[in-house]
């Protein structure tokens, strides 16, 4: 070797190891760190910064509030904006009614009905509430079988579903389960002394809930209730579906369908809906700061249970079955709806059929091929991106890396409608091949990848935080290079996690429908989301989009109950040896 | 204040099949500062949780001022209890904290703040009212649940190992600083460690508990020297023990044990013959080289050194004697050579540092 090709060779060599020592990154990780780092510029930040810039445009290009005053003086827009306030708090409002004592009742008593509760959590996962709302006007409607039941017995109606009420009633009845998982954990997280030394102090009852208990819980109160104001000021498809269009996200969809993409009134709606969510958020977590109230202490358990009396477990069982009636009269009323041949100013079908099945199996099959194709491709992008982002975060020391996985979670307060005018309004004239990709499906597709993709992160954080770094040590130690080690010990450690993530990116992608709505341009690339909307449109279409909306259930289901035992095999399979726990 | 007995009479609990108390039948006398000692497991924390009303004994009676107070609810008690893990609710700031009992007892607002200031006073902690409980220090939290426990003037005051979570130095001033209080307030106060040195330096009495039964009741120096059985001997402080046969002989006592042999021993009235174990303290062995002469006063036994181990103050040695394994301790004076590993030497003991262990 001579001395000319020995000195770039060191070079290089040098240039890695410097790396390697300042950062703790090789320089395949750089080279992922650019692809992710390239995907969310491309697919996250720069169509929402589309958005802001037009909102805040005038016509020429210069700077302008001019759109948010026009905004604030329509009286539709005011009109809507304030509905949708009216319709987050109410429904915020609402689902905590429900979900505070049912959450108290599961930590504070020993009884089975607990089991029952946690069910309740996945629901809002499984079936998203633009799908039961048709049924839910035909049990809780005007004329639907409540009603009807009422008026016959009792002589009097209550306007359930009617305006707004309908979009708060369902919205409620679907996020409840956010607030209620949220703050079972927190009450699951207080240390039993907490309690004890409030009773020690002379403190019982419901002073000592108000006093300690609850502010205790509050954190996880407040995440919860964050999430549910989002969710709710976010959503586009219930209120579509329940035709109550006087609302935020349905006058930004209308506005971009029906006077265009160059009105600017629909990025302003836009501007507006990210700032609450993300005021939302910010105001949680504002509340959390410098509270971390989880107080378990080691071997301290948590609140002191106690097991309720055969009255007491008579009345809180007929309480939840009168919740889980309720909660559950979405999904119960999608199933009859799509067996009933006719069902209309009656409390049930007046006749059943298997018809509106065959009629998704004869003509739909390509929107549930659609929907395995967008969301398998969306959730493989997500956990590839959710590794490597946690490796980033967790394993190197590279500066600045705990942005990367806050603008992979920043997608959380970006609404589907949003992201989907921003796509339209950047890709505008983008040719693939000869076609506008903007007629393509892709962008359905990388729309579901950011969406999800803080769902599939948070699996893989957890996942990574889970395997003690000394695993991969001792795999270095043996002579395996840092992909090595990420192949033979890392991947196959987060497998559980990666899954997890797979899986719940894919079936809340396969629900989603705000972004679908605006980005699908040929009913050939309808997903089944589309179809189901598309179907409720006609009184004709409820059958058959009822049926396309049980199998979207069915499927969302199957999928959630796999992925949980696969990660719980997972997890027994990969526990620690003895010894490292206590470590 | 007016200071108060507290009385177990006979108290047992159990969980399903599970004794965890059995008959504890204890006198707390009004003023006094009273420790439960023992192990892990042993019911110590049991029997002070029950006392606080976190518990429920199934059998006996438990007095409080000759007032039998079972089944009354932990909130109703007045009995003030601190928690191992200080339970101070970090949602509220140190003031209301310590002002929270006050409130509950709906007093009026101005008496709350004197109160509470009086109480943040005497644990030093007043300019800290304002903070969180976790801004401040393992020793200011303990303080702070101190403080809040005092402050409503409980009848009697429960302290359930409350210088685990504090470094060893911290503990040492702590617990000086815990007695000094309980001096100054006079308040009937029951405290639970596993640890023999802070039950042996701040108790008036202490009782050991082990395996849910009383093993002994008495002062430290009282445990210390006359444990009565293996467990407390063990348990508190460290003991020589030798199994053999007690035998009488002439006008003494022989003690038969298969590694020693026969040793004479003077008659006294717990040498009474039968099986029994004979123990000594490690410090009260003369330790010196075989061959050196012998007080004839005290009662000799041969071994070699296995191991030493320095301590500083003393150094500890393990001698072996045939298939025993005895300890000896010997104070460290600078410049004086220890005993190395495998020199033969002789253990001397007095013979009234000998104990009779019968269990």
């Amino acid at each position: 070797m001579n001395a000319a090709t020995a000195a770039p060779a060191s070079a290089t060599g040098g240039t890695v190891a410097a790396l390697r020592r300042a950062w703790g990154v090789s320089p395949g990780s750089l080279l992922a760190l650019a692809a992710v780092i390239a995907f969310l510029a491309a697919f996250l930040l720069l169509p929402v910064g589309t958005v802001f810039a037009t909102a805040f445009r005038e016509a020429d290009g210069s700077f302008t509030l001019g759109h948010f005053a026009s905004f604030f003086t329509t009286t539709l827009m005011r009109e809507s904006f304030y509905n949708s306030l009216v319709v987050a708090a109410a429904s915020v409002a609402i689902a905590s009614a429900i979900a505070v004592p049912l959450a108290y009742l599961t930590v504070r008593f020993e009884f089975r009905g607990a089991i029952l509760i946690q069910t309740l959590g996945v629901l809002p996962l499984i079936m998203p509430p633009f799908v039961g709302a048709v049924a839910m006007t035909l049990i809780w409607g005007r004329s639907g079988t409540v009603n009807l039941l009422l008026d016959e017995h009792l002589g009097l109606t209550i306007p359930f579903m009617q305006g707004l009420n309908g979009v708060i009633f369902v919205e409620s009845l679907h996020y409840f389960p956010f607030i209620l998982m949220n703050l079972i954990v927190a009450l699951r997280n207080i240390d039993s002394a907490m309690e004890e030394a409030a009773l020690n102090l002379g403190c019982r009852g419901w002073r000592l809930f108000r006093r300690v208990v609850f502010p205790l819980a509050l954190p996880g109160y407040l995440a919860g209730a964050a999430l549910v104001f989002i969710k709710v000021f976010d959503d586009l498809g219930t209120p579509l579906v329940l035709g109550q269009t006087n609302l935020l996200a349905p006058q930004a969809y209308l506005r971009i369908t029906q006077v265009g993409l160059e009105d600017p009134m629909g990025y302003v709606i836009s501007v507006i809906m990210i700032a609450f969510s993300i005021l939302a958020l910010w105001l949680s977590v504002r509340v959390m700061k410098g509270r971390d109230f989880t107080t378990v202490q080691k071997g301290a358990g948590g609140l002191a249970r106690r097991r309720l009396s055969a009255g007491e477990s008579i009345l809180a069982y007929a309480g939840i079955v009168l919740v889980l009636l309720v909660v559950l009269s979405p999904h119960l009323g999608l199933l009859i709806l799509s067996f009933a041949q006719i069902w209309s100013f009656a409390p049930l079908p007046d006749a059943w059929t298997l018809r509106h099945y065959a009629t998704v199996f004869a003509d739909s099959t390509f929107m549930i091929r659609n929907t395995l194709l967008y969301c398998g491709l969306a959730a493989a992008i997500d956990v590839a991106i959710g590794v490597t982002i946690a490796y980033l975060i967790l394993r190197t020391r590279l500066p600045g890396r705990r942005w990367l996985d806050f603008a992979a979670s920043a997608a959380i307060a970006v609404p589907g409608i949003v992201l989907a005018i921003g796509y339209l309004r950047t890709f505008q004239g983008v040719q693939l091949g000869g076609v506008p990709i903007t007629q393509t499906w892709l962008l359905i597709m990388i729309a579901y990848a950011v969406r999800r993709l803080p769902y599939a992160l948070r699996s893989c954080m957890a996942a990574l935080q889970q395997i003690n770094v000394s695993l991969e040590e001792a795999a270095e130690m043996l002579g395996a290079s840092g992909w090595r080690v990420v192949r033979r010990i890392v991947i196959p450690l987060m497998a559980g996690g990666i899954l997890a993530g797979f899986v719940s990116s894919f079936i809340t992608a396969a629900v989603e429908l705000s972004a679908t709505i605006l980005l699908v341009v040929r009913e050939s690339q309808a997903p089944m989301s589309y179809g189901i909307y598309l179907y409720m449109q006609s009184v004709a279409g409820r059958g058959p989009g009822a049926a396309l909306g049980v199998l979207a259930v069915a499927l969302v289901a199957i999928g959630t109950y796999l992925s949980h035992r696969v990660v719980e095999r997972a997890q027994l399979a990969n526990a620690p040896a003895r010894g490292i726990e206590a470590a | 204040m007016k200071k108060v007995a507290v009385e177990c009479r006979h108290i047992g609990l159990a969980y399903g099949r599970t004794e965890v108390l059995k008959d504890i039948t204890l006198k707390i006398e009004p003023g006094e500062f009273f420790a439960l000692l023992g192990p892990s497991g042993s019911g110590k924390s049991t029997l002070l949780r029950l006392i606080a009303g976190f518990n429920q004994h199934n059998r006996g009676e438990l007095l409080v001022d000759g007032r039998d107070i079972t089944g009354v609810p932990p909130h109703a008690r007045n009995i003030g209890m601190v928690f191992q893990s200080y339970a101070l609710w970090p949602h509220l700031t140190v003031f209301d904290n310590v002002a929270f009992g006050l409130v509950e007892r709906k007093l009026p607002r101005e008496e709350i703040r004197r109160r509470t200031e009086a109480a943040l006073e005497l644990v030093g902690l007043r300019e800290y009212a304002a903070r969180r409980p976790n801004q401040l220090s393992g020793g200011q939290q303990q303080r702070v649940a101190l403080a809040r426990t005092i402050v409503i003037e409980p009848q009697v005051l429960l302290l359930d190992e409350p210088l685990s979570n504090l470094d060893k130095q911290l503990r040492v001033t702590m617990r000086q600083e815990l007695l000094a209080l309980q001096r100054k307030l006079g308040i009937t106060t029951i405290f639970v460690t596993h640890d023999q040195e802070e039950a042996m330096t701040t108790a008036d009495r202490m009782a050991v508990l082990d395996a849910g039964v009383v093993q002994q009741v008495g002062t430290p120096a009282e445990l210390f020297d006359f444990p009565v059985n293996r467990f407390v001997a063990n348990f508190v402080g460290t003991m020589n023990l030798i199994d053999g046969v007690l035998e009488p002989a002439g006008d003494g006592v022989d003690f038969v044990a298969a590694p020693l042999g026969r040793l004479r021993l003077p008659r006294r009235d717990d040498f009474a013959p039968g099986p029994a174990a004979i123990s000594f303290r490690p410090h009260v062995v003369q330790l010196q080289d075989a061959a050196a002469a012998r007080d004839p006063a005290l009662l000799w036994i041969e071994g070699t050194v296995e191991a030493a181990e320095f301590l500083g103050e003393t150094t500890r040695y393990r001698v072996r004697v045939a298939g025993l394994a005895l300890t000896a301790d010997q104070a460290h004076l600078g410049g004086v050579r220890n005993f190395s590993e495998g020199s033969r030497v002789a253990l001397g003991v007095a013979p009234a540092q000998l104990r009779c262990l019968r269990e």
